[in-house]
């Protein structure tokens, strides 16, 4: 079958755009229930230690308090840790809310106080009284670095670290030029503007319809059947929007436990949102300390190359990312050597957060490389050409593609990188100094095994449905786009249905999977109804199509006609008729290739370019301008790709410039706990970006030949500004973030 | 919380009376009610969002009286008499030019800060202060994007200025 390609490729608006800007769009804390209760969560008030005494009486005296929920009381649930595992959990024990009186992290749930309305629940828990056998927290990476441990079991997809290649320290002794510095991630959390929330609507005789804020609702599903011990068929999950989540609505969160433990208890209806401080005992980026060692030929040829990183985690799960393994792929350097550790901290377990590992990892690699171009007096970007790995050295493939040269010479390009005068501190206007830096982006390209159902109705409407999440990511319309162009329908004639368990199923949304995956599966459903409808065509009396085959039409404006000879035509709707039926429907699964996965390593890249303007008696950094150019295999929607790599870019401005969530070690808790205090980047930030997407043809990666693009707009933007940063000052500044303390220190 | 629901007496509610999208409303809420938990919880209008319910986000921006307000930061009963535009009454059937715009843009993603963002940017059209690319993120910053659509929201709002502008002059 030769699609069209009337949609996919083309800028098209948001199909949920309508429902966005009218406020009609429902998030999992607006679903309505007539017998709904509202439960709001107590938090600890130490970091370690244990709850001696909890006293609910004053709460329970609250006419309109229905029930408090502690330890003491908590309706049973499975035994084993193995229960509480969800789809992408770590190695370890997860987290169980009220479990027992013990507390390892900060901000742990201690109660749930269940009222009429939400602001007698709110009432209710500021009236737990909560006396606690209090520990000394241990909350300080720094001081746990000596005590820090391969992890013995590895999360499932996430790759070690791959072996050592070469003599990484031998060449490094023997390297002319050398360099070993220390770097620094502080923590970072997700904050998606929409809080953690779940809504329980009590359907009657133990079934329950959950709107969870999640990034896949087959995962809070599959939690909440194996926690509770109930049947998929009696556990709907239904979650069309989702209000933003980078990662942080990957595993289910305590307050779908604490939601469902109520409904089911209560036998009602039950509703908990998290307050924005809460959203800081969630997980979160975790701090790393980066060792990055280079040495190099005078004319700036890699030899050798270790990176080692330890990073925090939780005392109960051994949470890995992938932050090292970038260092022995980006670059052709025969000696690597790579390290992950991790350090146990009474703290929540760490998640996810867009494009995690690559963020922390990139920063250091880019920003030493920036730091090699120094050494050498090499041009940062000509030092990247003169170390490009055409294969992946890591691993020993072959890349499926990668048009990074592109990126770098179109993205200089755009940016003018050629008028960069190469001394620190050399261009300047009035009071500030300007700097001009540069970095490369990378993250991998995933598949996933996804299903889709495709139904074409004889009005000419077509609806493609399975149950991945649209966090914002443009999903709704980029599955309609390639639904509309394999059916010969137009766009607006096109229904996507996302975040249902009824729906057939397909992978979380995340990993920047999604649109290689679901879009294959939607493809392959549309196939599957193109050939039922073929069938039928060719049925009719003296078919025009009687000996056409599936390789040799089109569907076009509700056609089937023959490529060669567009005249040669039936409609849709008569083989419908033809063929007895009003609607033609299939479902299909869409698997990753195992062989190409084998043969070869598959990535994204992209180069990024930023200016900054730094006033340094304020010591206020102005990110003035980035260009980010990508290399994502197709792009389904112009338009709504190029917003995936502006949010990237910001959230990569705000890991440079502001994001840091602040602990105290003495009590073990984050300090800055809301928006005043955790900065991130706002409209006045934010100047001009330039994204581009270079071409790049590739028929390895996934059946629709995407690559992805939920990640890599971060990766790399704040190594570029570190690196603009000191092309400004001179300064080299190797912990992000890079806060004004720092500049004029 | 609104008496029919009540567990309390009515004699901890005070009666109020608000014009809400043009209708007008008698209701009775608890003194600690906010402007924001009233039209979300009670009144079942949840276009407004909650993002941190301390007046940090703008995710809850209505236009109170014509000013745009944090929702989450105005006691319901302290709005007496007052006349509350949310976004779902910023049009009836076709969309309002800044809604258009927002979509025509790509002005957000998640779409959560979007209603708070919309019912600023009408605001700040209607108050004529912002003229410039530049006026227009310094007076949208009280309003938080995590999906980073900043550059696409100055977009939205500066087509709508100039539109606006292109209007007034062709009737000038
Ligand atoms: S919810 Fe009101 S400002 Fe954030
Ligand atoms: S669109 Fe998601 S927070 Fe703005």
């Amino acid at each position: 079958m030769a699609t069209t390609n009337l949609h996919v490729g083309t800028a098209q608006s948001r199909l949920d755009g309508p429902a966005k800007v009218t406020g009609t769009a429902k998030y999992a804390a607006e679903f309505k229930a007539a017998d709904l209760a509202y439960g709001v969560v107590v938090s600890s008030a130490i970091t370690r230690g244990r709850i001696s005494a909890i006293d609910a009486a004053a709460a329970l005296a609250v006419p309109g308090v229905i029930q408090v929920f502690t330890h003491e009381n908590r309706p049973r649930t499975a035994w084993l840790d193995y229960n509480y595992r969800d789809q992408v959990a770590p190695p370890g024990s997860p987290f169980r809310a009220l479990h027992g009186p013990e507390i390892s992290f900060g901000g742990q749930p201690v109660a749930l106080v269940v009222a009429e309305s939400f602001d007698l629940a709110r009432h209710g828990a500021s009236l737990i009284r909560v006396t606690y056998e209090e520990e000394v927290p241990n909350t300080d990476l720094a001081k746990n670095r000596e005590a820090a441990y391969v992890p013995p079991k590895k999360r499932s997809g996430i790759k070690p670290p791959p072996d050592p290649r070469g003599d990484a320290e031998g060449a490094l002794a023997a390297a002319p030029i050398t360099l070993r510095h220390e770097y620094k991630q502080a923590v970072e959390h997700h904050n998606p503007m929409e809080p953690h929330a779940t809504t329980v609507v009590w359907e009657g005789e133990g079934k329950l319809t959950i709107h969870d804020k999640i990034q896949g609702v087959n995962n809070t599903q599959g939690y909440v059947c194996s926690v509770f011990n109930l049947k998929p068929d009696d556990v709907r999950v239904i979650s069309p929007y989702v209000g933003g989540a980078f990662g942080s609505g990957l595993r289910p969160q305590y307050q779908l436990f604490l939601a469902v433990s109520a409904a089911l208890d209560l036998k009602r209806s039950v509703r908990v949102v998290l307050s924005r401080d809460q959203m800081f005992t969630l997980g979160y980026r975790p701090e790393t300390i980066q060792t990055v060692a280079l040495g190099a030929d005078e004319d700036g040829r890699l030899q050798a190359l270790l990176h080692e990183a330890v990073a925090g985690t939780s005392t109960f799960e051994d949470y890995q990312e992938s932050v090292v393994n970038w260092s022995g792929l980006l670059y052709h350097c025969p000696n690597v050597t790579l390290g992950y550790k991790l350090a146990k901290l009474d703290t929540y377990t760490p998640a996810d957060m867009r494009a995690p590992g690559a963020v922390t990892g990139v920063f250091a690699l880019e920003v030493a490389m920036d730091e090699l171009a120094c050494a050498t007096g090499i041009d940062p970007l000509e030092l990247r050409l003169r170390n490009y790995a055409e294969r992946d050295e890591g691993e020993n493939k072959d890349f499926t593609s990668k048009a990074l040269r592109a990126c770098y010479a179109e993205g200089a390009a755009r940016f003018g990188w050629a008028r960069r005068t190469a001394e620190p501190r050399s261009m300047r206007e009035g009071r500030e100094l300007i700097g001009w830096g540069m970095a490369t982006g990378v993250w991998e390209a995933f598949m996933m095994k996804s299903s889709a159902r495709a139904r074409l109705s004889i009005d000419g409407s077509l609806e493609v449905a399975c149950s991945t999440a649209d966090l914002g990511t443009g999903t709704y319309t980029i599955l309609a786009q390639i639904g509309a162009d394999a059916l010969g329908v137009p766009i607006g004639r096109v229904r996507t249905q996302l975040g249902d368990t009824a729906l057939p199923e397909a992978p979380l949304a995340g990993g920047s999977w999604t649109a290689a995956s679901s879009g294959a599966a939607v493809e392959l459903a549309c196939r599957a109804v193109s050939e039922q409808l073929l069938a039928f065509a060719r049925r009719i009396d003296e078919s025009p199509l009687a000996n056409a085959d599936l390789a040799h039409v089109t569907f076009v404006d509700g056609e089937i006609r023959l490529a060669s000879d567009p005249s040669v035509r039936v409609a849709v709707a008569d083989a419908m008729h033809a063929g007895g039926v009003e609607t033609v429907e299939a479902t299909e699964t869409a698997k990753p290739s195992l062989l190409t996965s084998l043969r070869y390593a598959a990535y994204t890249h992209s180069a990024v370019f930023a200016e900054v303007r730094i006033d340094e008696e304020l010591g206020v950094v102005r990110v003035t301008r980035v260009v980010s150019a990508v290399a994502a295999g197709k792009i389904l929607n112009l338009k709504t790709a190029r917003s995936q790599i502006l949010g990237g870019v910001v959230m990569g401005i705000g890991a440079a410039l502001e994001e840091e969530s602040m602990l105290d070690h003495n009590v073990g808790r984050f300090m800055n706990h809301n928006f005043g205090e955790y900065h991130v980047p706002v409209n006045a930030d934010i100047h001009d970006i330039e994204v581009i997407f270079v071409d790049e043809h590739d028929d390895k990666v996934s059946p629709i030949g995407v690559k992805g693009l939920g990640e890599i707009g971060i990766v790399g933007t704040a190594a570029a500004i570190a690196n603009a940063v000191h092309h400004a000052t001179g300064k080299r500044i190797r912990e992000i973030p890079i806060t004004l303390d720092k500049i004029i220190a | 919380m609104l008496s029919e629901s009540g567990t309390r007496d009515a004699g901890d509610r005070i009666a109020i009376t608000l014009t809400i999208n043009g209708q007008r409303r008698q209701l009775q809420v608890a003194p600690w009610t906010s402007l924001l938990d009233l039209l979300r919880e009670d009144l079942d209008l949840t276009g407004t969002k909650k993002g941190c319910d301390h007046g940090q986000c703008g995710a809850c921006t209505v236009i109170v009286d014509g000013r745009r307000v944090n929702a989450c930061l105005a006691l319901a009963v302290m709005k007496d008499g007052a006349s509350v535009t949310t976004i779902e009454g910023l049009s009836t059937g076709a969309l309002h030019p800044v809604q258009a715009a927002f979509v025509e843009h790509d002005a957000f993603q998640c779409g959560y800060c979007t209603p708070g963002q919309i019912m600023s940017a009408v605001a700040l059209i209607e108050e004529g202060r912002a003229r410039t690319r530049e006026e227009i993120r310094e007076y949208m910053s009280g309003n938080l994007c995590r999906c980073g659509a900043y550059t696409n929201i100055v977009d939205a709002v500066e087509s709508v200025l100039n539109g606006s502008s292109a209007r007034r002059e062709a009737a000038e």
